[in-house]
């Protein structure tokens, strides 16, 4: 039997139900399941978060000055971005402006994470879908030589290098100890690498590894540590001094020459290993566009890294701002963050209780009330799931939709929608991947459009780190050394009520805060996240969400083996850890409801 | 890169540990499982004959920083850890395997390397909801930890969410989200927390056991004694002006860009117990105090309801003859010459007092 979604996508359930759980190669808990039919062609696809942390509740009555602390532990993997985000939300809700440097240094750690992320993210959790790492040892290191030298200037590519690597490869794959690589899905035919690029590839596998490590010492020197660093409302901790006694213990030549040196490196490596890989990788699979899923339909940005100091409008965004509906880009639709007709949770198909769960809540008077319970047709026990009921409540993640609309987020989105609005620092570089692999825009809306949009930012990114590094060091010549505006310190200078919101573009996609503050303390806080937009279930209208659109109609070779859904479902990124934190304890309200 | 082949004996009779010693090492570790004296000669016959020890490594509630900190390891490098010292069997963030592929490598494990395996556990489990807060291939996460804990060699708990509960057991904890001694009560467990831990004791942890053949020595709450035993303050670079009663009074102030004491902003380092100010972070680039933010606490337990992370530390113990540092500083300001010359004694008084505990933790 078939159901039509209002968003365009026809689901069967009557085929062999397949289970993924747990999904790997993500940040926290997911499971997916999917129906293939006879072809073994996707035909159903639910995905489910399966944790839940409750950060929000611990959050009210908290001090609002400490909030970046606890919402940077949503996230590890993308750490420091919550933070960012929540200094942002209590900023906006007490009238806090910070000074131009601290909007440098907060826009370079921004910078630092994208870089950062996109790049692990490649390699560490997404290449091994695309990349059979056994199949390197049947690689000519000489022909490797000669790829990896058609494509880069890259320094590590002698013959001696690959054949080395390949030897220590070697030992390990006969020691029988594979470790991570253990029970992989090595020799399955949706791998299309030769053996030579899959030895490449497991070199720069392991090259990244040593070089990310260096990427984040740029969140150590403005920050104190990686994973998360440390922020502050009104500004930045760290100090400036380049001339004065005691400049050891701020930021001083030295840290500026230190950063400095990493933002050329990490371009290097970009333009010289990460880029070339992906355009080589993605020459072999052109043929396999499928996982599109929403991102050919509807699309968000909230936009981000702002040119100018507590200015957050589209003009002043370097990341775009706004909504593509129904694939229409002549037209992106303005993002109000306030508007409570805009950005709205449902909850019908979450684990979580509404009075009217026909309706959907703003987050400024969001409720969360837990409500554990399988859908009538699930199968196993509540505490043995076999497989999920996706027509009863299936989810630790609630569904969020912009005026009504099940949208995508994330790089892709972001490129999606800078292509739209004729930005060209984001055409002419997806133009020109296009053109080299000859393929026609509407290639974009797919998996590898989705890894290959997060390859292109995170050189735009590294770009953008030289940029306001140089900003920084020009003020700093001007004269200006000022990095927190302590006006507002005080408790005692706010408002007895107040409410904001901060937003950012995570690595992930749009990430949104909004706090209510109340005699100086925190009354609300809720987070609206991207893996919460792209892993949402079903809505009341039916609508599926991204994840689960991006899997549809896709065909796999060996249902026990499902490499394609987890090379779909990594294009994203997923973060469970970040979709999955509201909660209100012992079934209270966190907020009243407003009848509308 | 011949490391590869080499067996856990073979590395740690490189590292100079005689046979004898690593005889002890099994037997301790057969004790440890309630085993019988054959399994102590089994367990040294697999440690003898495979190459790397298996690592288990779970993850509970939690947020991914330790495993993102463990892979910034300067020394040794994390591709050198994986690939030459242990074979890190299970790891959901970075294993290539998925579904039932994934959960067959839990059940194979202990099945083939009974008491052999190293379990190492991020996160940890809530006990609320049955546990469905934390679901992992279809059942509560607690089981499954239970289960692996069973038969494991050592168990290390990464982090502060493992080693006491951190921000997802802050209150109300809504979710209960335990700490995992409370839920393996039957063996020792290591400690290592922190929010995340430093890279560098992440991996010397490990290390330390692949290199000197045993387990670390712990201190009484479980912690190695060797990254946990003084304070961030023992070891802080900033610690002469704290003791000189200059402080930072406001961000950005002059006494912020001279690097003045932030123990005024908030700091914590009074108070925890950590290797920050000695071993640094990412590769020994800087650490919170550095950066001009004070210590949050990260590594001690209940760190997060300890009141604001910018609340001054009204009482700091180890100073209780000064009142408290705070009144030193309005001293020393004022009538410069005597504060300053009573606090260096008292200091000097105090050094002597743990000079016998620090010479042994300082080799």
């Amino acid at each position: 039997m078939g159901i039509q979604t209002p968003n365009g996508f026809k689901l069967d359930n009557s085929g062999k139900r397949i289970v993924v759980d747990p999904v790997t190669r993500i940040e926290g808990h997911l499971r997916v399941e999917v129906n293939v039919d006879s072809d073994n062609v996707i035909r159903n696809a639910v995905s489910t978060g399966t944790m839940w942390r409750g950060i929000e509740t611990i959050l009210k009555g908290r001090d609002p000055r400490d909030a970046w602390a606890f919402t940077e532990r949503i996230c590890g993997v993308c750490t420091g971005t919550h933070a960012l985000t929540s200094v942002r939300a209590v900023e906006n809700a007490l009238g806090i402006m910070i000074p131009d440097n601290a909007n440098s240094i907060r826009n370079i750690m921004q910078l630092c994470l994208q870089v950062h992320d996109h790049l692990v993210h490649f390699y560490h959790l997404h290449a091994l879908d695309w990349v059979d790492v056994v199949s390197a040892l049947k690689a000519d290191p000489k022909a490797t030589s000669a790829l990896a030298q058609s494509i880069s200037s890259w320094p590590l590519s002698s013959p001696g290098y690959f054949k080395d690597l390949q030897i220590r490869l070697r030992k390990f794959v006969e020691s029988g100890q594979l470790g991570p690589f253990k029970n992989g899905y090595w020799g399955h035919t949706a791998y299309k690498l030769p053996p030579e690029a899959n030895l490449m590839a497991v070199a720069h596998y392991l090259e990244a590894l040593d070089f990310q490590k260096e990427i984040v010492k740029i969140h150590t020197i403005y920050g104190g540590k990686n994973p998360h660093p440390n922020w502050l409302v009104g500004g930045v901790p760290c100090a400036i001094n380049v001339d004065g006694t005691g400049a050891v213990g701020a930021i001083n030549m030295e840290r500026l020459n230190l950063v400095s040196s990493i933002i050329d490196r990490s371009l290097e490596f970009v333009q010289q290993v990460y880029l070339p890989d992906v355009a080589a990788i993605g020459s072999f699979y052109k043929d396999w566009l499928y996982g599109g899923g929403l991102s050919g339909k509807s699309v968000m940005s909230y936009g981000d890294i702002p040119e100018n100091a507590n200015d957050y409008s589209d003009k002043s965004l370097k990341l775009p701002r706004g909504v593509i509906l129904n694939g229409n880009l002549n037209e992106v639709l303005p993002i109000d963050n306030g508007d409570p007709e805009q950005i709205q949770e449902f909850v019908v198909h979450s684990w979580y209780k509404y009075p009217d769960e026909t309706r959907g809540l703003h987050p400024w008077d969001g409720v969360t009330e837990p409500n554990y319970q399988l859908g009538p047709n699930a199968k196993g026990t509540k505490t043995d799931i076999k497989a999920v009921d996706e027509g009863g409540k299936y989810s630790w993640i609630k569904a969020p939709r912009w005026r009504g609309n099940a949208v995508e987020v994330g790089p892709l989105a972001r490129y999606i929608i800078g292509y739209a609005q004729n930005k060209p620092e984001f055409k002419e570089p997806t133009e020109k991947l296009l053109k080299t692999l000859g393929l026609p825009v509407t290639a974009l809306f797919s998996t590898l459009g989705r890894t290959a949009a997060r390859a292109l930012e995170c050189e735009w990114a590294a770009h953008e780190l030289r940029y306001f590094q140089d900003k920084l060091v020009a003020r700093i010549k001007a004269g200006d050394s000022s990095t927190a505006n302590v006006d507002k310190w005080k408790p005692e200078s706010w408002p007895k009520e107040a409410k904001g919101y901060g937003f950012t573009e995570a690595p992930r996609g749009a990430l949104g805060h909004w706090i209510k503050i109340k005699d100086t303390k925190i009354d609300n806080y809720q987070c609206v996240v991207p893996t919460t937009w792209n892993g949402s279930p079903r809505d009341p209208k039916g609508n599926i969400g991204a994840f689960e659109a991006s899997l549809m109609d896709t065909p796999m070779a060996d249902p026990e083996k499902p490499l394609e859904i987890l090379r779909t479902i990594h294009s994203f990124d997923p973060c469970l850890a970040c979709s999955t934190h509201v909660m209100s304890p012992d079934g209270q309200e966190m907020a009243a409801v407003k009848v509308r | 890169m011949g490391a590869a082949t080499e067996t856990f004996y073979s590395v740690i009779r490189r590292q100079g540990i005689t046979r004898r010693s690593f005889h002890k090492f099994c037997s301790l570790t057969a004790t440890s499982l309630g085993l019988g004296p054959l399994a102590a000669s089994r367990i040294a016959n697999a440690l003898e004959t495979k190459p790397r020890i298996p690592v288990i490594w779970m993850h509970g509630l939690e947020c991914t920083c330790c495993s993102e900190s463990f892979i910034r390891s300067a020394h040794p490098l994390v591709k050198d850890a994986v690939l030459s010292m242990i074979s890190l069997d299970y790891d959901d963030t970075i294993m290539a395997a998925a579904g039932h592929q994934a959960e067959a490598i839990l059940e194979e494990t202990r099945a083939k390397y009974k008491g052999q395996y190293i379990l190492a556990v991020e996160g940890n489990p809530p006990l609320n909801e049955g546990g469905m807060f934390c679901i992992d291939g279809g059942k509560p996460f607690v089981e499954k930890l239970k289960l692996m804990a069973e038969d494991a060699m050592a168990i290390i708990a990464w982090g502060a969410c493992a080693s006491w509960g951190c921000v997802q057991a802050a209150k109300p904890n809504p979710t209960q989200a335990t700490p995992i001694d409370k839920v393996i009560t039957n063996k020792p467990i290591i400690k290592v927390p922190g929010c995340p831990p430093i890279a560098e004791v992440m991996t010397g942890v490990i290390t330390y056991i692949l290199t000197f053949g045993k387990l670390p020595e712990l201190d009484r709450q479980g912690r190695p004694k060797m990254f946990y035993s003084q304070r961030i303050h023992d070891k802080c670079y900033r610690r002469s002006h704290f003791d000189a009663g200059q402080f930072v009074e406001e961000w950005d102030d002059e006494s912020a860009r001279k690097g003045y004491c932030l123990y005024k902003m908030g700091c914590k380092g009074p108070t925890t117990y950590n290797a920050c100010s000695t071993v640094r972070w990412n590769g020994g680039v800087s650490f919170p105090i550095q950066s001009g933010h004070g210590c949050i606490g990260c590594s001690e337990d209940g760190f997060w309801d300890k009141g604001s992370f910018y609340d001054r530390l009204t009482t700091i113990k180890q100073f209780g003859i000064e009142k408290n540092a705070d009144q030193i500083g309005m001293v020393a300001a004022g009538a410069v010459g005597a504060a300053v010359v009573a606090h260096a004694a008292v200091t000097a008084v105090k050094r002597l007092a743990t000079k016998r505990e620090d010479a042994t933790q300082d080799t």
